[in-house]
C-alpha cells in the first residue's frame, strides 16, 4: 500500500492463562486511561468523599449521638463514611460495563483471539485503583477534620485488606447489573436504589443499636454493617469480635458468586445473541 | 478446505424464534477476490457476516473461513479476518494511536510491533495529526477509518466490511472507495455488505444480491446487468398525437409507452443497427421526435428485476 518497505510483524505467543492475565492488563489500562481522562468523574472521586465527610460530621456533631466508649462523632463516621463512599464508587463498573455493551467496542473485543472476561476484569480492577484514591482523600480529610485512628501496621492492612474485598465485591455484583442494564441512565438508577439503603440501613452513621426497631435485625446483620463494624474496630483499636471474619465470608462469598455469573451473562450477552 | 475459496457458506439459517433472517444462505468468495453481499434493509446482511466474524450463533449450515469452521475452532478464524463493522468499534475515550497499539497488542503482537504497525497504518490512513487526539473529537469518515486500520492492524487476510459507507458524506465515501480498492490491489480477502448498488459495481469482483435471507441472484456485475437485460433505446416526442402515432408505426418493437413523459422505450439488440430502423420507420410516417437516449441496464434495474421492489437508499439496517 505504501512505498515504503512494511512493518514486519512480529507476534507472541504465550500459554493461555498468562495471554488472559496479559488481556486483562491491557484492559486494566485502558479503564485507568479512562478515569484519568474523564475529568468530571475525577473531580468527584476527589470531592465527593470530601463533602461527605464535612456535611455529615456537621449535620451529626449538631444532633449530638450518644456513642459508646466515648467516641468522637468523626471517630465513630470514618469507617462509615469510607464503606459508603467505596460502595458508590463501585457502581462506576456497571456504567463501564453498559457503557461498553451499547457501542460496537465489543464487537470489536469479540472478534479479537482475546479473552473477553478481561474486559469486565479492567473496569473491575480499575475502579479499586479508584476507590484507593477516594479513600485516601478521604482519610487525609478526616485527619484534618479531628479524625485520631489507633491502629496499628497490622490493622491497617487488614483494613485495606476487607476494603479491597468489599470493593471488588461490589465491583463484581455492579459489574452483573451492567451486563443486565438496558440503558446506561436506567443502570444508574439502579444502583442508586440499591446501594442507598444498604448503607444507610446499616451501622454507618449510627450505632445500629439507635436505630428504629423494624429496621435494626436488617441492619445488625446485613454484610455492610459486618464490614464497617470491622474496619471500625481495627481503625480505634477496639475489640473486632466476629465482625472480621463475617465481613471477610460474606465478601469472599459475593465475589465467588458474581464473578462467574457476570462471566457468564457477558459472554452470553455478546456471543448468542 | 479448496486452493481457491478462502470463504465458503452452505445453507446457512439463523432465526430469531419464529422470525426466519437467513433461510440457507449459500456464497463462496475466492481468495484475493472481492464479493459485494448487495440487499436492502433487514435482508440478512449483517446478520451474514456478524456469523462469519463468529459474532453470532446459528442454526444450521456451515461456514468455513480459511479452512477453519466458525463454530468448531472461533479462535482460529479470529485470527485470519479483521471486521468492520456499522458503527465504529473503536475506543471513544483513548486516541487514534493508543485505540490502534492497544487493539495490536490484543492480536498478539508484541508492543514494539503494534506500535511500528499502528504509526504506519495512521500514516496510510491520512490520521498522524488526529491519531494524537482522542476518537470523541473525530469526524465520522475520520472513525470509519480508524475502524477500518484497526481491523487491519495484524495484517488479516480476509477482511469484513459491513456496510462501510452508510451515513458518510461523498468525500469520506470516495476515500474509503480509494482504500478499499487498495487493499483489494493488496491482495486481501474482502467481503463487503452495501445497500448501494453503485459501491458495488464499483468496487466487486462478483456481487451475491440478497433478499428475504436467501441469495437470489450471483455473479459479476456484467453477468447480472446481462441477466436484465439488454440496452434500450428512449424516444421522446414534442407532442401527445405524435407519441400516438409513432407508438403505432413501431408497433411491436415497443416494449413501455409513458403518455405523461411522451416517451417509447425498444429493446435494441443491435445498436447501429436498430436505432437505424426505428428512425428510418419514424421518418417514413413523418413523426418527429425530439430527443433519443441509449440506457445501459444498471444495477438499480437488476435489483428491481429481480425483487420487484425499488432499492431503497440510506437508512441503516
Amino acid at each position: 500500500m505504501s512505498q515504503k518497505q512494511p512493518v514486519e510483524l512480529e507476534f507472541v505467543s504465550r500459554p493461555k492463562f498468562i495471554s488472559n492475565v496479559y488481556d486483562s492488563l491491557l484492559m486494566v489500562k485502558r479503564s485507568s486511561t479512562y478515569i484519568l481522562r474523564n475529568t468530571d468523574q475525577l473531580l468527584g472521586t476527589f470531592f465527593q468523599p470530601i463533602m461527605f465527610l464535612v456535611l455529615f460530621t456537621a449535620v451529626f456533631n449538631a444532633v449530638g449521638l450518644a456513642l459508646p466508649d466515648d467516641i468522637s462523632y468523626i471517630d465513630f463516621l470514618m469507617a462509615g463514611i469510607i464503606v459508603q463512599t467505596l460502595a458508590f464508587g463501585s457502581t462506576t463498573t456497571s456504567i463501564a460495563v453498559a457503557n461498553d455493551l451499547q457501542r460496537g467496542i465489543v464487537d470489536r473485543f469479540k472478534s479479537l483471539p482475546m479473552s473477553n472476561i478481561a474486559v469486565l476484569n479492567g473496569h473491575v480492577i480499575s475502579d479499586v485503583f479508584r476507590n484507593a484514591i477516594s479513600t485516601v482523600v478521604m482519610v487525609v480529610t478526616g485527619l484534618l477534620f479531628g479524625f485520631r485512628p489507633d491502629a496499628d501496621f497490622g490493622a491497617w492492612m487488614a483494613i485495606i485488606g476487607i476494603l479491597v474485598l468489599f470493593t471488588l465485591a461490589f465491583s463484581w455484583i455492579s459489574a452483573i447489573m451492567g451486563v443486565l442494564a438496558k440503558s446506561v441512565e436506567g443502570v444508574q438508577w439502579m444502583s442508586f436504589l440499591i446501594v442507598f439503603p444498604l448503607t444507610f440501613a446499616s451501622g454507618a452513621f449510627a450505632p445500629t443499636e439507635t436505630l428504629a426497631s423494624w429496621i435494626k435485625p436488617f441492619a445488625e446483620n446485613q454484610p455492610i454493617t459486618h464490614v464497617i463494624e470491622s474496619v471500625r474496630a481495627l481503625m480505634l483499636n477496639q475489640p473486632v469480635d466476629d465482625s472480621v471474619w463475617l465481613a471477610t465470608i460474606w465478601c469472599i462469598g459475593a465475589i465467588a458468586v458474581a464473578m462467574p455469573l457476570a462471566a457468564l451473562l457477558f459472554k452470553r450477552k455478546t456471543i448468542t445473541v | 478446505m479448496t486452493s481457491e475459496a478462502a470463504i465458503t457458506v452452505k445453507g446457512l439459517r439463523k432465526s430469531y424464534g419464529k422470525n426466519q433472517v437467513l433461510r440457507g444462505v449459500n456464497l463462496t468468495v475466492k481468495r484475493g477476490t472481492m464479493l459485494a453481499i448487495l440487499g436492502p434493509n433487514g435482508a440478512g446482511k449483517t446478520t451474514t457476516v456478524r456469523i462469519m466474524s463468529t459474532l453470532l450463533g446459528f442454526d444450521a449450515g456451515t461456514v468455513t473461513i480459511e479452512g477453519h469452521d466458525v463454530a468448531l475452532s472461533p479462535d482460529k478464524v479470529r485470527a485470519v479476518i479483521g471486521l468492520t463493522g456499522q458503527s465504529a468499534a473503536v475506543d471513544e475515550i483513548l486516541t487514534g494511536r493508543e485505540n490502534l497499539i492497544m487493539m495490536g497488542q490484543l492480536y498478539r503482537l508484541t508492543k514494539r510491533s503494534a506500535t511500528l504497525r499502528a504509526d504506519e497504518l495512521l500514516e496510510q490512513f491520512d490520521l498522524v495529526d488526529a491519531g494524537k487526539r482522542s476518537v470523541k473529537t473525530y469526524s465520522g469518515g475520520m472513525r470509519r477509518r480508524l475502524d477500518l486500520a484497526v481491523s487491519l492492524i495484524a495484517t488479516p487476510p480476509i477482511i469484513f466490511l459491513d456496510e462501510p459507507t452508510t451515513g458518510l458524506d461523498p468525500r469520506s465515501r470516495i476515500a474509503m472507495w480509494d482504500i478499499i480498492n487498495k487493499l483489494k490491489a493488496d491482495g486481501k480477502t474482502i467481503l463487503l455488505t452495501t445497500q448501494y448498488l453503485e459501491e458495488a459495481d464499483q468496487l466487486a469482483d462478483n456481487i451475491a444480491v440478497i433478499d428475504g435471507g436467501k441469495v437470489i441472484a450471483e455473479g459479476t456485475a456484467k453477468q447480472l446487468k446481462a441477466k436484465v437485460g439488454k440496452d434500450r433505446l428512449e424516444l421522446t416526442f414534442k407532442k401527445l398525437t405524435e407519441f400516438r402515432a409513432g407508438e403505432r408505426a413501431l408497433g411491436r418493437l415497443v416494449v413501455d409507452g409513458n403518455k405523461k413523459e411522451l416517451t417509447v422505450t425498444l429493446i435494441i439488440n443491435d445498436t447501429n443497427k436498430d436505432v437505424a430502423q426505428a428512425l428510418a420507420i419514424l421518418t417514413k410516417e413523418k413523426v418527429s421526435i425530439s430527443s433519443m437516449a441509449i440506457h445501459k441496464p444498471t444495477l438499480d434495474d437488476v435489483f428491481l428485476s429481480l425483487t420487484g421492489k425499488s432499492n431503497q437508499k440510506g437508512g441503516k439496517s
